[in-house]
């Protein structure tokens, strides 16, 4: 066998740049659903400002069932509602819809557990200088959560970069399409290898860069 | 300036109700530096959040410079909160925020213009003496200057009471002697009124006016410093006391004295007068004393002894009553 024979680069390239789209697009809904979620998940829960046993009740439900259904069964069952959203279920477009549903509530539950890290001292002193509860939640919870914060996007991004794999069963594009058709379906081993070569490139940047931005911004 | 009218605090949890405060009755008048001292669980951290309302009364109602809180919308009670400042046993202050940005903090919510920011918080850093600090973090602060960036953010809005929640119990007394320096500097130059919470007598005994006894949620013993502490009425209160003064150890003194031991409290500028000498010289008795004090309570000077009379009965009688004429206060003990 000659090594590198079926390696076609343009395709590859095209290839990492839909990964790297999916990723993108799918960061972004994800951390600004996510943090939404995991804000009201920790101020209604017990003993918080907005404590609401109902709404944490039923949110906490929801973001549970969706976290427990595997991610590829997930992107069957909500291919409907994919179709509805972007209009195809397939390639890359039809990919990012089932990305957010399943990164989201993972999402959301990291920055549930950082805010849960900041010193309640801190809240109870800036509700006794007259603070809203927007000036709490962005000047308090969000700033002093945020070395938490960006280490729960890190570890969301790198799983989504397997998720993003796993979406090419089903057509999803990027890498993970690639390494099955033609690694998986053709026999073409060495294809395979260098998708996976750059999968573990991308999370090593990925982990490095969330690690720097931690170190920046922590002040313990 | 602080006036609490029967404030009551209960928790409820499925079958058992905490009654945290029971019928608090409380003015704190404007200006005086007024400490509520008490175990931990005796409701004193209850208290004094009932007073900016982090805790709201069962019932009750709290009245902060003619305000009555208790009835206030939520948006109405963040404007007066911003002018009851708190400072607390662990600081609280931003770990990411440096300590200018900390001490900026509530002048931001209050909407301060930038520079009208940057003016009071370097006015607020010499208050404290932390000019050359500013640009920190709270990480890179020992304790006693944590405590004072707290103040300084307390100050920042310019409040009429300054609320302190067990404000040195996390300092070594010799950073808590600093900082209550700090305090009664402010009370005296800024004229705000200071309530402020404990459990170690030496606090209430180095800056505050008035004290009050909490146990089991309710006042147990009100009053001016000195006559609390020279006259505690109430068990819990001897027990505090005592932290700051010597058992008198009366087993020993029953086997070793000859004559009558008496304690004699005194204070103020007989302090400063030969009282005891001048009495007994006249008669043919001698004294010994067996234990004593004389410190300062706040400002005023104080003295406390034990003092054995030796004599016949009419000298020593003769002695009470004459001791007790020049205003001192005298009981017998045996």
């Amino acid at each position: 066998m000659n090594w590198f024979e079926n390696i076609r680069w343009p395709e590859i390239t095209k290839a990492t740049n839909d990964t790297l789209t999916m990723l993108g697009v799918t960061m972004v809904f994800t951390v600004i659903i996510g943090l939404i979620v995991g804000i009201v998940l920790f101020l209604t829960s017990s003993g918080q400002m907005l404590q609401n046993r109902i709404v944490y009740s039923i949110l906490s439900f929801i973001v549970n069932i969706l976290r427990s259904i595997p991610f590829i069964i997930l992107m069957i069952l909500i291919m409907p509602m994919t179709k509805m959203l972007v209009g195809q279920s397939w390639g890359v477009k039809g990919a990012i819809p089932p990305l957010i549903v399943a990164a989201a509530p993972f999402f959301a539950r990291l920055v549930e557990a950082s805010l849960r890290e900041v010193d309640r001292g801190v809240i109870e002193a800036a509700q006794a200088m007259g603070a809203s509860r927007w000036r709490i939640i962005w000047s308090v919870l969000l700033r002093e959560s945020r070395t938490g914060l960006l280490a729960a996007i890190t570890i969301t991004a790198v799983t989504l970069v397997g998720y993003t794999a796993m979406s090419g069963v089903i057509g999803g594009g990027g890498l993970g399409d690639l390494a099955i058709r033609y690694g998986y379906q053709g026999y073409k081993l060495d294809l395979m290898l260098v998708t996976v070569a750059i999968l573990i490139i991308m999370v090593q940047i990925l982990q490095m860069v969330g690690d720097a931005l931690v170190r920046r911004f922590s002040r313990k | 300036m602080i006036e609490l009218t029967d404030v009551h605090k209960e928790y409820r949890t499925k079958d058992t109700v905490v009654h945290a405060l029971r019928n608090i009755t409380l003015k704190v008048e404007k200006g005086e530096i007024f400490g509520i001292i008490g175990h931990s669980g005796a409701g004193k951290s209850t208290l004094l959040r009932c007073v900016n309302l982090l805790e709201k009364p069962t019932s009750g109602t709290v009245k902060v410079g003619g305000v009555v809180l208790t009835g206030l919308g939520e948006k109405e009670l963040q404007q007066r909160r911003k002018k009851i400042g708190m400072i607390f046993q662990h600081f609280n202050l931003l770990s990411t925020a440096t300590v200018r940005e900390n001490i900026a903090f509530p002048l931001k919510i209050s909407k301060y213009p930038r520079d009208a920011i940057r003016r009071r918080v370097d006015e607020l850093l010499e208050l404290v003496g932390l000019t050359e600090h500013g640009h920190k973090y709270p990480s890179q602060l020992s304790g006693g200057q944590k405590q004072r960036v707290g103040i300084a953010r307390a100050l920042a809005n310019e409040p009429d009471v300054l609320l302190c929640d067990e404000a040195t119990s996390a300092l070594d007394p010799q950073t808590t002697d600093s900082i209550l320096a700090l305090l009664l500097d402010i009370n005296r130059k800024l004229g705000i009124t200071i309530l402020l919470i404990t459990h170690e007598m030496h606090v209430i005994r180095s800056i505050c006016d008035r004290v009050a006894v909490m146990d089991q949620g309710s006042i147990i013993e009100l009053g001016d410093v000195l006559s609390v502490f020279l006259n505690p009425q109430h068990e819990r209160t001897r027990e505090f006391v005592s932290q700051v003064s010597d058992e008198l150890d009366t087993d020993m003194l029953r086997s070793r004295a000859e004559g009558r031991v008496v304690r004699i409290n005194y204070k103020g500028d007989t302090a400063y007068e030969p009282i005891l000498y001048e009495t007994v010289r006249s008669t043919a008795a001698s004294f010994v004393i067996l234990q004593g004090t004389v410190s300062r309570m706040k400002d005023t000077p104080y003295g406390q002894l034990i003092v054995e009379l030796r004599g016949s009965q009419s000298d020593t009688d003769q002695i009470i009553a004459e001791l007790r004429r020049r205003g001192l206060d005298v009981t017998m003990i045996l």
